[in-house]
């Protein structure tokens, strides 16, 4: 007799496997903390970030210029960024699991030590602060918008329009910062996910409702948003940084 | 001769007890469920295991397959063939016998959740588009797999201070209504504890129902907790719209 069950078994068994609880919060230890070494490295070591008409993320706006300071340039910058990403979501999943294990894997106990501690979740400073997480969000959008100038800048170059391997990651960067940036939990909340009723004016799915949809579809994605364009600004950040060490020259598509 | 599968399962009650390993016959298509029968029907007529539909349906088959909360019911063998399958009743509840937790404290907590109160006179009439968003909600079975794996509830023990995923859900469900007359906003920023979730999504991997329980119940509902306690300029604008009938904030 046909057993057609049995048939996707060997498939099956391959996409249930799971890899090792550890592996996320490993995997998020050395991304992560490894991103958050570089960025100190890159605030405290550098006060330029600008290489002809390629700007780095970490110096975008110029705030310290606009005031006449001119040492940890970036420091006036980035804190915009860190507290985005800190009271995001879902980096909250990540960190929360990589770096304070609670808990580290589900159904992993948690260590020895938690049991001594009295468990606040987020109610508690520094924590209860991610409820202004919205704020962060606010923030980061003026910072992207000049990100969007600095991309636009990056395709401009002394004999006119051109593109460099630099204006790519530029572009690339400021389309993942976007992507993640309007896939927030938060702004979905904004847009219309804060309404119970999305008809109620007029029959219709209101505009709201619109946004709403649209940006639940881009939100389930949020993650994948939040390590590329992580990884997107480190790559942006440290191929300016090469250049303007002098490690190799942009190299110019046309 | 078909293949034997080791199943060690947990044995015991409140005062104690140990896993015990059986050996059942694989067949093709075998769920946990069936082989957990098997064992009764030939091995341990004693042993204790909830169970109703045997369909994915009723919730009642929690329990934790080689450490991860599953349904007995919805796990097939197939994929543990080469191990051996360990079968324990869920942790964070107190066990009864066997494969058997008390949940009991779960329908105490129900009971604190204020019931759907219509803002308009029954029957409404809604669009589909206003109710999809609940109707992921009604999706859920019951099994309680989401408060087993919470561990604000399984490590924490933090029953007291924290109603759970599984009410989080029952909650957005109310509140996102859109004929909810109700406020439930305080309850889940005191009583319920909605801050004590931390989001780690456990509860979502879980749910055996695939609702997004982290991404559409419980973040939303910090937002609208967001809204009404942490947001200063949310704060300001009631304050001026409510000021001509001098309400509260």
């Amino acid at each position: 007799m046909a057993q057609p069950v049995q048939a996707a078994v060997e498939g099956r068994k391959q996409a249930e496997k799971h890899l090792p609880y550890w592996v996320e919060p490993a995997f998020t230890i050395v991304a992560l903390g490894g991103f958050v070494i570089y960025a100190i490295w890159e605030v405290l070591a550098h006060n330029n970030g600008t290489y002809h008409n390629y700007v780095s993320p970490f110096f975008s706006p110029g705030v310290a210029g606009w005031f006449g300071i001119h040492v940890l340039t970036a420091l006036y910058v980035v804190w915009v960024p860190f507290i985005f990403r800190f009271s995001c979501y879902y980096y909250r999943k990540e960190y929360f699991r990589g770096f304070f294990f609670h808990p580290a894997g589900c159904a992993v106990s948690e260590p020895a030590s938690h049991k001594n501690k009295r468990y606040t979740g987020e109610r508690r400073f520094p924590f209860n602060l991610n409820n202004l997480h919205r704020y962060a969000w606010y923030l980061a959008v003026i910072v992207l918008i000049f990100l969007w100038k600095d991309t636009v800048q990056a395709f401009i170059f002394k004999n006119g329009f051109g593109v460099g391997l630099g204006s790519i990651i530029l572009l690339i960067n400021a389309v993942l910062l976007t992507g993640y940036t309007f896939s927030c939990h938060a702004f979905r909340n904004m847009i219309g996910g804060r309404k119970d009723c999305f008809s109620c004016a007029n029959g219709k799915p209101s505009t709201g409702y619109k946004w709403w949809r649209r940006v639940s579809v881009w939100n389930q994605f949020h993650g994948a948003w939040a390590w590329a364009s992580l990884f997107s600004v480190w790559a942006a950040d440290l191929y300016i940084r090469l250049l303007i060490s002098g490690v190799f020259s942009d190299p110019r598509l046309f | 001769m078909s293949e034997e599968i080791v199943l060690s399962i947990y044995r015991g009650d409140a005062d104690g007890g140990q896993e015990v390993e059986y050996s059942v016959p694989l067949t093709p298509g075998m769920v946990v469920l069936d082989a957990v029968h098997q064992v009764q029907a030939h091995q341990a007529q004693d042993l204790a295991v909830r169970w109703n539909c045997k369909a994915a349906h009723c919730g009642s088959c929690s329990a934790e397959i080689n450490g991860r909360p599953k349904l007995l019911c919805k796990t097939r063998l197939d994929d543990y063939v080469g191990q051996t399958v360990h079968i324990l009743p869920m942790q964070t509840f107190p066990i009864i016998k066997d494969l058997v937790s008390d949940v009991s404290w779960n329908y105490e907590v129900a009971k604190k959740i204020p019931a759907f109160k219509p803002a308009t006179a029954v029957p409404f009439r809604m669009q589909q588009f206003d109710v999809d968003r609940v109707q992921e909600f009604h999706h859920c079975i019951e099994c309680f797999l989401c408060q087993d794996v919470c561990h604000v509830l399984r490590d924490h023990d933090a029953k007291d201070e924290y109603f759970g995923p599984r009410f989080m859900v029952k909650i957005a469900e109310y509140e996102m209504h859109p004929r909810e007359g109700g406020d439930r906003i305080p309850l889940l920023a005191h009583e319920a504890g909605l801050n004590m979730c931390n989001v780690t999504k456990c509860c979502t991997e879980v749910c055996p129902q695939h609702i997004r329980i982290t991404d559409n119940a419980i973040i939303p509902l910090k937002e609208r907790v967001a809204d009404q306690y942490w947001d200063p300029l949310r704060a300001l604008f009631r304050r001026k719209k409510e000021s001509p009938t001098n309400q509260s904030v």
